[in-house]
């Protein structure tokens, strides 16, 4: 067994608090709904919408992160596996069948999380997002930009709350699903998991692609500053012709 | 072990997070209620300068014997000149004004010709109704509008609490009151000028306004914040800004157009609160409506009056008074049944500052019969129809009654209720409907088929007066929720916490419901038959 840095300080810092907003925005979220009284309707408002506030604050930074790292095509959606994919958690996991995607650098997520992360990322969320901001800025119809009523936002805003609890839900199940009960877990509390032999010789062979790469433009060697290259100092040329 | 205390600190973490927001929430309360109010257009009690006003008693135009009430106006106006020209343009005055109904064109409407739900309408009983003018001598359609000796300058501004009216004198004081004392103890309006009248509209204390009465004399501060001896002390003119005797303010009962009002921003400005989302709601809610959660508060008012029961005598043939439980006139021969209520949960409606009035030649379209209306809906913005101001949701005291109306000719009977002797065909005298319609509707010229039946009206009356402290005032619960809210009624909008869609929430129910299911299924299923291909385990191979 090795293990490999999968994900990088940002990703992590960026994973835990995002759960912790959408915890807080569900929690308050279903009390403005009427669905419990728990803190107060007063302060449950409050409370949403300064948290809207720093989601949408965190999630400018991520999006600038995700593009400048190039760590958006992790979410490309493929058929690759997936079928393998479906197929592993309906039953190949109740033989203790193992995971048909292996985890990569260059591919973290199976299929199925490239498509649910994806569509929180590109559907779901910028749903919430717009929706709770026109709640927000015009909640009661005044002059200029204006809506005749609230109805069709707030439904589509309750409808995305559900479907993001329902995602909590399954999420918080599957994390459990990996290599351990808790590897997944631990995964993405320090960024390293361990992973098999097989998928840990595709990681080197990334690293040792990219590290080609970066021997071969030199001249760019100081604007790739790769997180990897700093962890994996034994990848160098003479390795690699061993 | 270690590992299942990170797993439970990353779930519970987010609790604890926002268990430190909603305290925080909490303290930034107490730190908002130690705020000064503020204020715009008045200038605190406390911090006026005290001004010597002019001593009446020092002019020798006062001191003299005064035959009558009109010789007093005679003295009054040779030192104020042309007051009495400012005081004839008034509704005070006139009890009419010209006012725009939608769809009936300028029309002039007051007490003068209105009928409401109370005492009817004061034509052909002028001489008890007067006692509320601001003249000598209306006692019928023959009073000289233009006569300005018959202007009663007193009622207003007696400083002694002494000037009374006579019952059924058509307006002029009691033969006790020492006019000369009065006279030389004039000055600015104060609640008792104000409040003999408007708190004593239909006949008794409270009954009309429901948020106008005599406990305001003297009121804590639970009843009105801004009256309060313990407190403010404000008169009513502080709010009711008088120049050249044009009062500021109007009730709904009797006007129409959005003009000449009072309003709570013209001292707390548009944003009172310190708080966007509170200071937001100002564009659709009236202050009143949160902080007036209650009216009737210090003294009960009349909710309902049944006309229809009136006439009964007792054994000796005269009329009687039957007091309810609390003291209040449940029933008397001359009005009918009453029911009376106290801390009352108004009504809420759409108001945009215009309303519409049923006139008594208008024909009966529904019933109950709209006494008057109040316009407005979430969807009218103002600036797109009549009113130059949003729609705003407005409390509202609805007072229902059931009165005399002509079911041939369609249209609400004005009777005849009052006159001082008998055989005049007045109700409160002879109790007989039927001649007490003849009269009232001759006196009006108007037609009156000779058949007359009771209907079912309703008259609004937006709340304003005795806002309460603001520890009282609703909080965002008392709407916001599913159940019994306050605007459980308005359903002409989507109101977060008290809507839901119901279909969405049964998807999103089941959604959750069923990735629970799966899930425990999944998991069931997974430790059992992680057991039983326990060999299987690729990693221990």
């Amino acid at each position: 067994m090795k293990k490999a840095y999968l994900y990088k300080a940002y990703e992590r810092f960026w994973h835990w608090s995002q759960s912790t907003l959408v915890f807080i925005l569900l929690i308050t979220g279903f009390e403005i709904h009427s669905s419990y009284i728990l803190i107060g309707y007063e302060s449950a408002v409050a409370i949403h919408n300064i948290t809207a506030w720093i989601f949408l604050v965190l999630t400018i930074f991520t999006i600038f992160w995700h593009i400048t790292s190039g760590e958006w095509r992790q979410y490309l959606p493929t058929t690759v596996n997936l079928k393998a994919q479906i197929q592993f958690y309906v039953s190949g996991i109740f033989k203790n069948a193992p995971h048909p995607a292996g985890k990569t650098l260059l591919s973290k997520l199976n299929p199925l999380q490239r498509i649910v992360y994806g569509g929180l990322t590109v559907l779901v969320f910028p749903v919430m997002f717009l929706t709770g901001f026109m709640y927000y800025f015009f909640h009661f119809p005044m002059q200029g930009v204006e809506l005749a009523s609230l109805e069709v936002i707030a439904v589509l805003h309750t409808l995305g709350a559900f479907c993001i609890v329902a995602f909590v839900i399954v999420h918080l199940y599957l994390m459990t699903t990996g290599r351990t009960i808790t590897s997944n877990f631990q995964a993405m509390v320090t960024g390293w998991e361990e992973i098999d032999e097989e998928d840990s010789m595709i990681i080197e062979s990334e690293m040792a692609e990219s590290a080609r790469a970066l021997i071969k433009s030199s001249n760019g060697k100081d604007r790739l500053k790769q997180p990897w290259k700093r962890k994996q100092k034994t990848v160098t040329e003479e390795t690699l012709q061993d | 072990m270690k590992k299942y205390a990170i797993l439970s600190l990353a779930l519970f973490m987010p609790l604890f997070i926002i268990a430190l927001m909603g305290g925080q929430g909490t303290e930034d309360e107490e730190v908002a209620e130690e705020k000064e109010l503020k204020l715009v257009n008045y200038v605190l009690k406390a911090k006026r300068v005290n001004m010597e006003v002019v001593d009446h008693n020092k002019f020798e135009i006062l001191q003299q014997k005064f035959k009558n009430a009109h010789t007093v106006t005679e003295a009054c106006l040779s030192c104020h000149t042309e007051r009495h020209t400012e005081i004839m343009e008034t509704s005070h005055w006139k009890w009419e004004r010209d006012e725009v109904l939608e769809g009936k064109g300028v029309v002039s409407l007051g007490k003068k010709n209105i009928l409401n739900n109370f005492c009817i309408g004061v034509s052909g009983s002028e001489g008890t109704c007067t006692r509320c003018h601001i003249g000598y001598g209306w006692k019928d359609k023959s009073f000289d509008f233009t006569e300005k000796t018959n202007i009663d300058c007193l009622i207003c501004h007696d400083n002694t609490g002494t000037y009374k009216k006579e019952k059924g004198s058509a307006g002029y004081p009691k033969a006790s009151v020492n006019l000369n004392y009065v006279a030389s103890n004039v000055g600015s309006p104060e609640r008792e000028n104000c409040g003999v009248c408007h708190f004593w509209g239909g006949g008794g204390n409270n009954v009309k306004h429901g948020d106008l009465d005599q406990a305001m004399l003297d009121c804590s501060r639970e009843v009105d914040v801004h009256m309060t001896t313990d407190g403010e002390n404000m008169s009513c003119i502080e709010c009711h800004v008088t120049e050249n005797h044009n009062i500021t303010g109007k009730v709904f009962a009797l006007s129409s157009e959005n003009k000449n009002r009072v309003s709570c921003e013209q001292c707390h400005t548009e944003k009172p609160h310190g708080d966007n989302i509170l200071d937001d709601h100002l564009c659709r809610i009236a202050c009143q409506t949160c902080h007036i959660p209650y009216y009737a508060r210090a003294n009960p008012t009349k909710m309902i009056w049944d006309w229809s029961t009136a006439g009964r005598l007792d054994e000796e043939g005269h009329p009687m008074h039957q007091p309810d439980a609390d003291g209040n006139h449940k029933y008397m021969s001359i009005k009918g049944h009453f029911i009376w209520d106290d801390n009352v949960t108004p009504e809420y409606f759409w108001f945009n500052g215009i309303a519409n009035h049923q006139l008594i030649e208008d024909k009966i379209e529904s019933v109950p019969v709209q006494m008057n209306s109040l316009d407005g809906s979430y969807k009218d913005k103002g600036f797109c129809k009549k009113s130059i101001n949003p729609s705003k949701i407005w409390p509202v005291k609805v007072h229902r009654g059931r009165q005399i109306y002509d079911p041939v000719n369609n249209t609400l009977i004005q009777p005849k209720l009052w006159d001082k002797e008998k055989g005049e065909g007045a109700y409160w005298v002879d109790f007989d409907w039927g001649i007490a319609a003849q009269k009232g509707m001759d006196y009006l010229d108007l037609p009156y088929s000779g058949e007359y039946d009771f209907v079912e009206t309703e008259m609004y009356w937006p709340l304003n007066h005795q806002v309460a402290p603001k520890e009282q005032s609703l909080k965002c619960i008392d709407c916001h929720t599913r159940k019994g809210g306050r605007l459980a009624s308005l359903g002409d909008f989507y109101l977060p916490g008290r809507d839901h869609k119901a279909g969405i929430e049964i998807v999103g129910i089941l959604l959750i419901i069923s990735s629970l299911i799966g899930v425990l299924i999944h998991a069931v299923y997974r430790t059992i038959s992680g057991k039983k291909y326990e060999n299987n385990n690729y990693l221990n191979n």
